[in-house]
């Protein structure tokens, strides 16, 4: 169980990282979804891994799973749903006012916009 | 329990859902709520320092839930003069704003900015390692937006870059939450500073690793070398009512650096003590050496301003780097200084904008502005506060620290640093104005009528408002100048606070 969350999560931020690196939209923003992933499987794993437990304690539960990393996850989950949404929309703007969708922004990219509205 | 903590976080959130869904269409009453919400923001924030000043740390339970298991708003000197800075600059670049139609220049000016404020209110409040991520998030969000606000192919490209570095930086500070709470059990940060002052000596490696990932994480923030490219291009391409506010960004992060490693990874907690100084420390050095030398070598005025950003956070993180009372003085004055002054250098830099034609903020001669005089003199002290000349409170800023590090191995090391790049930046600064005020070209008589103020945006005169926020903000630089005595006697109030986590910890969690 540890050895394949572990994997999993080193799996996806190594594939998250990857894409990052790649220099157009359409990669990069995958390879944030991600590395998010494995940030959220991350935090899951905080409360230590335990199989077949509630997340509470009552009278008579002996063994219970940690439920503030699940609280975490929740709004981790939310935040980058979010944002995603927000770099997916800014991407495509940014896309379809030069027609480019490298990420860099290089000597030649045209400069007299700056500061101007 | 004070309720008036929680204001400026509810405040602005209530404002801005009231101008997004009832006063969309009605650009001015936009401007009037947005401003009431401002004047209100900055009386609520003088109030909470006047609490503050007493020396009380105030505490504020969320949905009165007891501390560690609760969230909790913390008032202490620190944040009460962090809320007030943040308060009084952004009523300042609200008229500025106001003044210069940038508001109008795309939708949701005053909503995302009241937005803006939330965040940047929460974080400096907050007394929960989860909880500030939160409100990192919500100032992100709301950053995004006014960074792209009025649009542009160079604007939205940066703007871009801007939204995957933050999101890298929010991953990061995900893992290092996670690795903190996988070794401490809570988030709390009083409740923080005290598990992981006795922490067994076998998960003192992770608490180090988690340590220096949020240190990373707050770096980037504060657009540490070498995690400030993201910083350059989006302080030139961002409007520039919305870069002046972002001055006082690049301070939550320095707010959090300062705060986590006094109160939680205190220089007394030995797992951590020997890697945090020394790494702030040298990565500072070289932010300021690389931060005047891009003032020296930028072509336009934008990129300019954004390199004395950076400058003035390598001059500050150099003193937080101390963690000592002496160097925290020093650094909590400057921060105050480097505040106000980056933020008067953006709107100077538009003002020249505005009314240089064409050339706009490139160093090229360019035909005489319509009032040279006055943006010349407005430039002028900007230049002498960022570059750390006297008269204006950069140079005592600069000189606290020169003083404070004096016990410190590194002393001949910074001294050097501090007082080669000073000079670096003058030559920047001042190349930079004889080109634009001095080099002037004679040009075809200007075919705008000069006084056609009804329509600032287009003219190349500066209507008034815009003049009278940036001289507010040099009165500001100027009266931290003249008042730096009982300024200091504050900040050493908040040194002293800030380096005896004790009492943090007892308002929180109560006397144990």
């Amino acid at each position: 169980m540890e050895m394949l969350l572990a994997s999993a999560i080193g799996g996806l931020s190594a594939a998250g990282i990857y894409l990052m690196l790649r220099l157009r939209s359409f990669p990069v923003i995958i390879g944030i979804s991600l590395l998010s992933y494995a940030v959220n499987l991350f935090l899951f794993a905080t409360g230590r891994l335990v199989v077949n437990a509630p997340p509470v304690l009552r009278d008579g539960v002996e063994t219970y799973t940690d439920p503030l990393p699940q609280a975490l996850v929740l709004t981790a989950i939310v935040i980058s749903f979010g944002m995603t949404a927000v770099i997916v929309i800014m991407a495509l703007g940014s896309y379809l006012s030069s027609r480019s969708d490298t990420v860099n922004i290089t000597a030649d990219t045209p400069a007299e916009q700056e500061g101007e509205a | 329990m004070n309720h008036w903590i929680i204001a400026p976080v509810v405040l602005p959130a209530v404002m801005a859902s009231v101008i997004t869904l009832t006063l969309r269409f009605h650009p001015s009453l936009q401007r009037v709520f947005s401003l009431a919400s401002c004047i209100a923001l900055l009386m609520i924030a003088l109030g909470l320092t006047a609490v503050a000043a007493t020396g009380r740390i105030e505490v504020y339970e969320l949905g009165n839930w007891p501390a560690p298991f609760g969230i909790v708003l913390v008032l202490d000197r620190l944040s009460a003069l962090m809320v007030l800075i943040t308060a009084a600059l952004a009523l300042v670049v609200l008229l500025y704003a106001t003044g210069s139609g940038w508001d109008q220049r795309g939708n949701n000016f005053h909503a995302l900015y009241q937005f803006q404020l939330m965040g940047i209110f929460g974080a400096f409040l907050t007394g929960d390692a989860f909880n500030l991520f939160v409100f990192f998030e919500v100032l992100l969000i709301a950053s995004y937006g006014l960074m792209i606000h009025g649009g542009g192919r160079r604007r939205l490209r940066a703007g871009v870059q801007y939204v995957i570095y933050n999101l890298l930086g929010s991953t990061l500070f995900l893992f290092a939450l996670g690795t903190l709470y996988a070794v401490t059990g809570t988030l709390n940060m009083a409740d923080l500073a005290e598990r992981a002052a006795d922490i067994p000596v076998g998960d003192s490696g992770l608490l180090r690793v988690g340590a220096v990932l949020l240190l990373l994480v707050f770096a980037i923030k504060a657009a540490l070398l070498p995690l400030h490219f993201w910083l350059p291009e989006t302080y030139a391409e961002a409007p520039a009512p919305v870069a002046a506010l972002f001055a006082v960004m690049t301070k939550v992060g320095a707010y959090a650096i300062l705060r986590m490693y006094t109160l939680v990874f205190g220089p007394e907690l030995g797992a951590t003590a020997d890697i945090i100084a020394p790494l702030i420390l040298f990565a500072a050095l070289v932010t300021l050496a690389v931060g005047m030398i891009g003032i020296l070598g930028a072509r336009r005025l934008g990129r300019l301003a954004a390199f004395a950003a950076i400058a003035s956070m390598g001059t500050l993180l150099i003193a937080i780097s101390g963690f000592r009372p002496e160097t925290t003085v020093a650094a909590i004055y400057y921060m105050i200084h480097s505040t106000l002054a980056g933020a008067l250098l953006f709107l100077v830099v538009d003002l020249v904008r505005m009314q240089r034609g064409e050339a706009r903020g490139a160093l090229i001669p360019a035909p005489r502005m319509a009032q040279q005089g006055l943006v010349a003199a407005l430039f002028f002290g900007a230049a002498i506060a960022s570059a750390g000349m006297p008269p204006l409170s950069g140079f005592i800023g600069k000189l606290l620290i020169l003083d404070a590090v004096r016990d410190m191995p590194q002393v001949w090391l910074i001294w050097s640093v501090i007082l080669i790049t000073s000079l670096v930046g003058i030559l920047g600064f001042a190349q930079a104005g004889s080109i634009v005020f001095w080099k002037t070209v004679p040009a075809e008589p200007p075919t705008d009528e000069p006084e056609t103020d009804a329509a600032p945006a287009t003219t190349p005169r500066a209507a008034a408002l815009p003049l009278v926020a940036s001289f507010i903000l040099l009165a500001g630089i100027t009266a931290l100048s003249v008042f730096a005595g009982p300024v200091t006697g504050f900040v050493e109030a908040t040194a002293d606070q800030i380096h005896t986590p004790s009492g943090y910890i007892n308002a929180v969690l109560g006397q144990r």
